[in-house]
């Protein structure tokens, strides 16, 4: 079944009724090719792309929960390219390419709105820090473009230019940055997945792993024992307790971010906008709500919803950034379970356990990152060997020194 | 969420900056440890989802290092111990 707004017309003057689900609900087999665990929006594209791009289509995504329903649910859905370090460049340039052709690929309207983001700075020191950026990021065949004070206050009129320990000096604007609707992502993944064969086993957590010589052969589920030579582990904050099953210890541990929505206002907020240095952002989405949210919450955490302290400083930092919020009533806070590593950075990877995969460490930046993951997760379990764009995301890159730490702050978890 | 100091008593959770997990820090291997062992110490972190301890610097406070027990998944404080007596359960 296709979409299209012909569709759309059709089924709008026959009463909607020929629409059907969007995936199949399977009975897991006992066997498959290949497994992959979670189904968020990295195991789903890794399956999709698993199909699509290697021809695997015995393969399967057990999710514990239902489809969607972990952070890929959970974040404020920026995307953008605007990296600075080799290694990350080259991936998130990808997945930015891949995001935008992935509605016509996956034929779902998965909202991505390529609305600008701009990022602010408020002293000299970081004007250059930003026009060096920048650069790297036009070297790297991205968009890039410094804004001064009035650049910005043509598009964002409505900051606090002259707010006192932050004023604005200006921002790097990323005109391909924006936003997308992410359940729609998650979602998109799945049916084309589905079409291509691909089991979605939701409900189904898995529990365990069997492992023979060093090598899996399995893993153990609340739906039973399925085999499988090959096994990815794609579970975003649950990946440290899920590898702990295979023995394994991860340069991971798991935080809280939150996240806000106002209730549904007019048009006012047109591009994303980061404020760095107070630890906001802001969007506002298509229904009118302002989206927005700051740092972690710093301390570990299973908690999936945040802490007030946190709370506070983002609401103050939103009041010092842009006043007028303040007239914006709060609907809804939530927060989802973050897999911080020592660098910032993620790791798509073999583990020690050979056909055992990981896909992990997305930090609190793993939603633009969905179509690259799955892709080269997808590349290393059906060639064996890392994509060029993602072959600095070692597992063991902490042990030999080649960290990716982007933000400089160091080998402490919670710092990225 | 509030924290027990042993020496300032129950205190708001903004005057402690969160360090770690303990683990890191009650079994520091010596300057001879093999790099495998120093990668773990450093980077590698059992990340229980329940009961952890881990180390707290009482900023603005008394300026103690603490190892607070504590529970990942409620909020929950069970208690503190200042770091220098580590070892002895909180
Ligand atoms: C508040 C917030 C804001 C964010 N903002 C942004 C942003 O603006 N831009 C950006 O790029 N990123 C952002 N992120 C980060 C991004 O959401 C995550 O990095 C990314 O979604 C993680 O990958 P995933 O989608 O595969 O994870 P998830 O959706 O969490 O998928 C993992 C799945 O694994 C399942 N699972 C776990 N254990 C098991 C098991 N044992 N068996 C079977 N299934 C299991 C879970 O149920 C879950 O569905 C944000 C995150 C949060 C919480
Ligand atoms: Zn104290």
């Amino acid at each position: 079944m296709a979409f299209s707004g012909w569709r759309i017309l059709r089924e709008g003057l026959t009463g909607n009724k020929g629409w059907g689900p969007l995936w199949r609900t399977p009975e897991p087999r006992k066997a498959y090719d290949a497994l992959i665990i979670g189904g968020g929006g990295h195991g789903l594209s890794t399956a999709y792309y698993l199909a699509k791009n290697h021809g695997m289509t015995r393969i399967a995504v057990l999710e514990r929960g239902y489809l969607g329903g972990g952070n890929v649910g959970r974040n404020t859905t920026i995307v953008r390219a605007n990296y600075f370090l080799p290694g990350n460049q080259e991936f998130y340039s990808h997945s930015l390419k891949l995001w935008e052709g992935m509605e016509a690929d996956l034929n779902f309207n998965a909202m991505h709105s390529q609305r600008g983001l701009i990022n602010l700075f408020h002293s000299d020191g970081q004007r250059d820090a930003f026009a060096r950026r920048g650069n790297a990021m036009i070297n790297q065949g991205d968009d890039a473009i410094l804004l001064d004070r009035e650049g910005v206050r043509e598009l964002l009129p409505y900051l606090d230019f002259d707010n006192h320990r932050f004023p604005v000096y200006g921002g790097l604007l990323h005109p391909r940055g924006g936003t997308a609707r992410h359940d729609a992502v998650a979602w998109g993944y799945a049916r084309g997945a589905d079409r291509l064969g691909v089991d979605l086993i939701q409900n189904c957590e898995v529990t365990g792993f069997t492992i023979a010589g060093g090598k899996v052969t399995g893993v153990e589920t609340t739906r039973g024992p399925i085999a499988a030579p090959m096994v990815a582990m794609v579970v975003a904050g649950r990946s440290g307790q899920l590898a702990a099953k295979a023995g394994m210890r991860l340069p991971i541990e798991s935080h809280v971010l939150q996240a806000f929505v106002t209730e549904g206002l007019k048009p006012v907020i047109d591009h994303v906008v980061s404020f760095g240095m107070g630890h906001f952002y802001i969007s506002q989405s298509d229904k009118g709500g302002l989206v927005f949210g700051g740092d972690i919450d710093f301390y570990s955490s299973y908690a999936q919803r945040g802490n007030l302290p946190m709370m506070e400083h983002v609401m103050e930092a939103g009041m010092s950034l842009m006043p007028m919020i303040g007239k914006a009533k709060v609907l809804r806070s939530w927060g989802g379970i973050m897999d911080m590593t020592p660098d910032g950075s993620p790791i798509i990877d073999k583990t020690p356990v050979e056909g055992l995969f990981v896909d992990a460490g997305w930090n609190y930046g793993g939603f633009k990152a969905v179509p690259a993951s799955g892709w080269c997760l997808a590349h290393l379990m059906a060639t064996g060997d890392s994509h060029p764009v993602a072959a600095r995301f070692r597992l063991d890159r902490f042990r030999e020194g080649v960290l990716l730490d982007e933000e400089g702050t160091g080998a402490q978890h919670n710092l990225h | 969420m509030r924290i027990p100091c042993p020496l300032c008593g129950d205190r708001d959770r903004r005057e402690f900056y969160y360090m770690g997990a303990a683990e890191a820090l009650t079994a520091p291997p010596g300057p001879e440890a093999p790099p495998e062992v120093i990668d773990d110490q450093l980077h590698l972190r059992t990340n229980p989802a329940g009961e952890t301890r881990d180390v707290w610097y009482h900023e603005t406070g008394c300026g103690a290092w603490l190892i607070v027990t504590r529970d990942t998944v409620t909020h929950a404080v069970h208690g503190a111990v200042l770091a220098e007596r580590r070892g002895t359960t909180a």
